[in-house]
């Protein structure tokens, strides 16, 4: 048999805990898929921020890997991406009005990136990707493992920059007074830069370990 | 031929079953969601209105609201309205304070919503809160955050001309750190085109409504 075979086959074999881990550390989404950069980029300029949309695409993102591994059977692959979408989009709406009622200020300052939830491919891939191929439990810990990786690599981009571009963290303020802000740091520019910084980091250790 | 135009018609049937199915679930969701949480959203938008009035008019400890109707102000008894409306601000002794004043216009990102505090008997805007915007976080969004940007709108020159129908001075956003006159808003660097919204709502709405108050001021 082929090596490629023999690979599919392996993936097969592998234990449920991995498909919770991998997103987390093998194939996280951002700092080894390198994957939805619009919001890690443009939402990541404050802890809080970075945190609540983390959540909201990790809900989004479990809730569509239900619905499409669920439906599997019975969507016909000529309309696939377009039941995909329609399915995110429905629950970007959701989470879009409940943000709305937990909190009028967090919906303020999160602005329109709720709604571009929809056009997160990290979402799209893996409802194509993972769970029109596999079975519900499993599209559930893969659902779980990405997001939770999603959620932490936005948070740690967050954290580096509000502390460096606003001198707080979570809004509290770190440095007194005479802390000069680094004020590219919550621009795009400081998104870019401190998201080398991480994918440098994590290549080293990734590199380090193998 | 007949064979496969009836697995055509059969694929196509399931298609259709699939994606009207999903419409139909997806749609029941959203109307759920939007259900529930309607009132939940009103009451927070009405609460964020309310406090939003008690910080433009500092001193404020009741309010009414009027609605403009054929020319003259109705008080508002209901919550729900058409027309324009503006708030007023009454003391312990019930004597009017100020005016809450919402007011919108464009900005660099998309439309901003404010709020702003006039006082008549001096012609001044007492403060403003910045109800929504989505201008960029970090930035623009200092027109809501910036304490130094703020500090131009607790005693603002508004005054009339004599006829009451237009300001003497057009409120005008200058480059930060060159306010010299009373008129004049301070401007943030970096957030130029947000700030220079926020004089241009205010120019424009104060021109609009000022006169109208004050040609009905003994209606409140």
């Amino acid at each position: 048999m082929t090596e490629d075979s023999n690979h599919i086959a392996k993936e097969h074999q592998i234990p449920s805990t991995n498909e919770f881990i991998k997103g987390i550390w093998k194939d996280n989404p951002v700092f080894v898929q390198v994957l939805g950069m619009c919001p890690v980029l443009a939402v990541s300029n404050t802890a809080l921020n970075a945190l609540a949309m983390g959540l909201a695409t990790a809900f989004v993102l479990l809730m569509s890997n239900i619905l499409v591994s669920a439906l599997r059977n019975f969507i016909p692959k000529q309309v696939r991406i377009a039941s995909y979408i329609l399915i995110i989009a429905t629950f970007v709406t959701i989470t879009d009005y409940t943000i709305q009622a937990i909190s009028v200020d967090l919906h303020k300052s999160l602005g329109a990136f709720i709604s571009l939830i929809v056009v997160n491919c990290l979402i799209l891939s893996r409802a194509e990707a993972f769970a029109s191929k596999n079975t519900l439990g499993k599209s559930i810990l893969d659902a779980l493992g990405m997001g939770l990786g999603f959620t932490i690599a936005l948070f740690s981009l967050g954290a580096v920059r509000e502390i460096l571009g606003n001198g707080s963290f979570f809004g509290l303020n770190l440095f007194g007074d005479n802390f000069q802000e680094w004020i590219v740091m919550i621009l795009p520019a400081g998104g870019f830069f401190t998201l080398a910084l991480w994918l440098l980091l994590f290549n080293l250790i990734q590199s380090k370990n193998n | 031929m007949s064979n496969s135009a009836q697995i055509a018609k059969k694929s196509n049937t399931k298609m259709l079953r699939a994606m009207v199915g999903i419409g139909a679930v997806c749609a029941f969701l959203i109307v759920l969601t939007y259900e529930s949480t309607f009132s939940r959203i009103q009451t927070l938008r009405e609460n964020a209105l309310q406090e939003a009035i008690f910080k433009v008019i500092p001193g404020t400890t009741t309010t009414k609201s009027f609605e403009l109707k054929d020319g003259s102000f109705v008080e508002l008894k209901e919550k729900k309205s058409d027309g324009p409306i503006l708030y007023a601000g009454y003391n312990d002794n019930d004597e009017l304070i100020g005016f809450a004043i919402p007011a919108e216009g464009q900005g660099y990102a998309d439309v901003i919503r404010i709020l702003y505090g006039y006082e008549p008997e001096k012609q001044t805007i007492i403060g403003m809160y910045v109800l929504e915007s989505k201008e960029t976080p970090g930035l623009g969004d200092k027109i809501e955050k910036d304490e130094k940007f703020r500090q131009n709108f607790t005693a603002l020159y508004v005054k009339m001309n004599e006829e009451n129908s237009k300001l003497i001075n057009s409120i005008v956003t200058v480059k930060s750190g060159t306010k010299n006159n009373p008129w004049e808003v301070d401007g943030i660097t970096g957030a130029t085109i947000s700030s220079r919204a926020i004089g241009d709502i205010l120019d424009k709405s104060a021109n609009h409504w000022l006169p109208i108050i004050e040609a009905n001021s003994e209606e409140f």
